[in-house]
């Protein structure tokens, strides 16, 4: 600031050969230091935080979309096989060399103990042959040529010409089977794209549930959480801040303690039924199953989201002077005009704000689905648990988690189109 | 990433150097470490001077995978999930066991015939056994239930049933309560006439199922009355029945178990002090030892007869261990190579199966 000072005070008189400073520096100069040292003070201020943003979100995000993509478990282990399908191409007969480099190969990697690396890989692909290539792995010493006869007789399934054709596929270190599974589709031996038996079709389905319940509970907290906002916006100061701690306590309340409740609640022998039986609207043996289904899902998922949309419509409606609705009203318009010409346009920012914020956080719910879901209401996200934590494919968990993260993206861009994300309000 | 977990780990472990009459060994902690101290470690040190420092650790797979990736090794003895044990051996993080150093049985049968169907691996040994049995409240059956198809029998036993929202165990279970032998179980889930059998059997009770996701949903359900009947994992259902006195029994037939087992890590700092630890805790009179603090069952089949009460000091602990022969009789052991096989295209279909109607 004292450059700044400076230079303002030799603005006054214009000497020769431009502007200069108290001391006698170009002006330029002087501003252009001044400026490059608040900059670097900017940047090295808001530098923990990028740093911090970089390590824990983008980097990870980038690992995750390359996992998806990218998973080098076998040609990393079987370089002759390898080399073999790149100089081979679809179509070729897997003859003796074709088998002579796989015994190699096979033989390599059972003694550097990679073998089980190689077999997973293939195995996400076709089941049960992870413990073929382990089991091969440990006679592959005793193997002698002719190789094609021996691997024939130790296991017919190392001439399926399936096996083959999947081989082929997972030599390459990029490949978008990932991305296929995740869509129930695959590819056959001439790597032509079709879709899985239709008894293991679940992630398309589940895909589109999930983003209908996301839109049902978006759209139940916007009917709940608009009236409520409404009122503590309307309310005297001293009376809304008593309310809203009704919506906050429950928002800073354990998610796992909420939806555990939600259980108490809700259960066949619960509070609810209880309550219903004793009032005599259902009798003992007419107990209504509300939770562990798509309907303990959506009401224990609404409860838990609706803070998430009262608080930006809150923050939206509190500024809005009340005497715009009066003067519609004194106008002419009746009161449903005035609210849903004058009033509601007002509250936009905050509708999108809070739809958004429900939805994508619903969409990515885990916990509630898994503990209250039931076979109905499960969610995409249990199963990319169940990938992650159960069959260790994170490349199918990667590339199910991008597709969602895609979708999402794609969503934010429509809403950016349609009401403009300027118009955004969070509070 | 994997470097700076590595480094790190290898920082903080540098601290805890082994000295060299000490055995370091890393387990889940909680009552279960308890239990491996009070039957193992005090009884080790008593009878060899050879200090035993405990390390506890979320799974211990983990931190092994990255010591091992450091090349800087502090524990020497790791307990660890049969999955785990057996793909980390593939990987080659594990030293090989030779059987050899086991001991033998009081009666003087081999440790390899007296040690349960596979538990005993290339690099690590089994020394408890636990299981996803089916329980139910007492309260509701005059009969009570006996077999696993009674699990599966809604006519004769009505009421809600509880499972595990997985494929795995549920198959099992649905294969043996259709009469299929323990033994032929897997054989038969390889086909698709068995799956098929298998999923047709869970159908019967598709309708009236309540599906657990965690471990301590089973015990609360039954509680609450939500189910009559549900599968669980045996140590649930002993300490809701006998710590908390509730109306729960276990039916054993049709249970499927699994093993947790001890290995030691490659580069271990006392390997000899290792091989003569797991010699010990893996000795009979340990794992029956261990049975008295937790109601997980002893890996060998001599320890069975010499469990005796648990801590209370009343309750008989054989009754509770799915290694009595009693509970043995129609089990059987979790196959890990069959689960790694196909557990993604057994856990698909299990889902499309659960969310048509």
């Amino acid at each position: 600031m004292a450059d700044m000072s400076a230079s303002n005070s030799s603005v006054q008189d214009v000497p020769e050969g431009g502007l200069k400073t108290a001391d006698g520096r170009p002006l330029k100069a002087a501003l252009a230091t001044a400026q490059a040292r608040s900059r670097r003070r900017a940047f090295l201020l808001v530098a923990p935080l990028l740093i911090f943003i970089i390590v824990t979100f983008i980097l990870p995000i980038g690992q995750m979309l390359k996992q998806s993509v990218h998973n080098d478990g076998f040609s990393a282990n079987m370089p002759r096989t390898t080399a073999w399908f790149d100089a081979n191409p679809y179509g070729v007969d897997h003859g003796e060399a074709a088998f002579e480099a796989l015994v190699l190969d096979i033989r390599d990697a059972a003694e550097a103990k990679s073998i089980g690396v190689v077999g997973t890989r293939v195995n996400y692909e076709i089941s049960g042959t992870r413990s073929l290539f382990t089991s091969t792995g440990r006679r592959a010493k005793t193997i002698e040529p002719p190789y094609k006869e021996a691997m024939t007789a130790l296991d017919p399934r190392w001439n399926d010409p399936d096996l083959w054709g999947t081989m082929r596929q997972v030599s390459r270190d990029y490949s978008p089977n990932f991305f296929l599974a995740a869509l129930d589709l695959t590819r056959d031996n001439d790597g032509n794209i079709e879709r899985v038996p239709e008894d293991r079709r679940v992630y398309v389905d589940l895909f589109v549930k999930t983003f209908l319940l996301a839109g049902l509970i978006t759209f139940t907290c916007f009917v709940l959480g608009f009236p409520v906002a409404f009122l503590l916006a309307r309310l005297p100061m001293k009376t809304s801040s008593l309310l809203m701690i009704l919506v906050l306590l429950p928002f800073w309340t354990s998610l796992l303690v909420r939806t555990t409740s939600w259980m108490v609640l809700l259960q066949q022998q619960g509070v609810v039924n209880n309550l219903l039986v004793w009032m005599g609207v259902i009798g003992d043996d007419g107990r209504i199953q509300m939770i562990y289904n798509q309907t303990g899902t959506i009401i224990a998922m609404t409860h838990i989201l609706l803070p998430f949309m009262i608080l930006p419509l809150y923050s939206v409606m509190r500024p809005i002077p009340q005497t715009y609705v009066r003067a519609a009203r004194s106008l002419g318009a009746t009161s449903w005009t005035a609210f849903r010409r004058v009033y509601l346009p007002q509250t936009l920012p905050g509708i999108g704000a809070g739809s958004l914020l429900v939805f994508i956080l619903a969409v990515g719910y885990y916990i509630t689905p898994a503990l209250v879901g039931g076979a109905s209401g499960q969610l995409i996200s249990n199963l990319i648990a169940f990938h992650m934590q159960d069959s260790l494919n994170w490349s199918m968990a990667s590339a199910l988690a991008s597709l969602l993260l895609g979708a999402v993206l794609i969503l934010y861009w429509i809403y950016d189109r349609l009401v403009g994300i300027d118009n955004l309000k969070l509070g | 990433m994997k470097k700076l977990l590595i480094l790190s780990t290898a920082l903080t472990t540098v601290s805890f150097a082994v000295q060299a009459d000490e055995v370091a060994v890393m387990s889940w902690g909680g009552a279960y470490t308890t239990s491996q101290v009070e039957a193992y470690h005090k009884p080790f040190t008593a009878e060899t001077g050879i200090t035993v420092v405990s390390i506890d650790a979320d799974n211990p797979a983990t931190p092994i995978k990255a010591q091992v990736e450091a090349g800087n090794v502090t524990v020497d003895v790791v307990d660890l999930e049969y999955p785990d044990a057996v793909r980390m051996c593939d990987e080659g993080l594990l030293e090989p066991i030779d059987p050899a150093i086991l001991s033998a049985a009081p009666d003087g049968t081999s440790a390899v015939d007296d040690f349960l169907p596979g538990a005993i691996t290339d690099c690590a040994v089994t020394t408890i056994v636990f299981s996803t049995v089916f329980a139910y409240d007492t309260t509701k059956f005059a009969v009570a239930p006996t077999k696993i198809a009674d699990f599966f029998d809604l006519e004769k036993f009505p009421g809600k049933r509880g499972l595990r929202k997985s494929a795995k165990a549920n198959l099992e279970m649905a294969l043996m309560a259709d009469g299929v032998a323990a033994a032929d179980v897997y054989a038969m889930l390889e086909t698709p006439e068995g799956l098929d059998r298998a999923f047709a059997m869970l159908d019967k009770v598709k309708a009236d199922t309540v599906w657990w996701d965690a471990g301590a949903q089973p015990p609360q359900l039954l509680a609450d009355g939500e189910v009559a009947m549900t599968t669980a994992y045996n140590g649930r259902i002993f300490a809701a029945a006998v710590s908390e006195g509730k109306p729960f029994a276990t039916v054993w037939d049709g249970q499927v178990y699994e093993y947790d087992l001890f290995a030691i890590p490659k580069g271990a700092p006392n390997m000899e002090n290792a091989k003569k630890f797991i010699t010990f805790a893996t000795s009979t009179q340990a794992l029956a030892d261990q049975a008295k603090w937790i109601s997980y069952g002893p890996a060998r089949k001599s320890s069975g007869p010499l469990v005796g009460l648990y801590q209370d000091g009343k309750t008989e602990m054989a009754a509770y261990m799915p290694t009595t022969a009693a509970n043995l009789t129609n089990a059987l052991g979790s196959s890990y190579e069959f689960w790694v096989d196909r557990d993604t295209e057994l856990n698909e279909r299990f889902n499309a199966w659960l969310s048509a109607n």
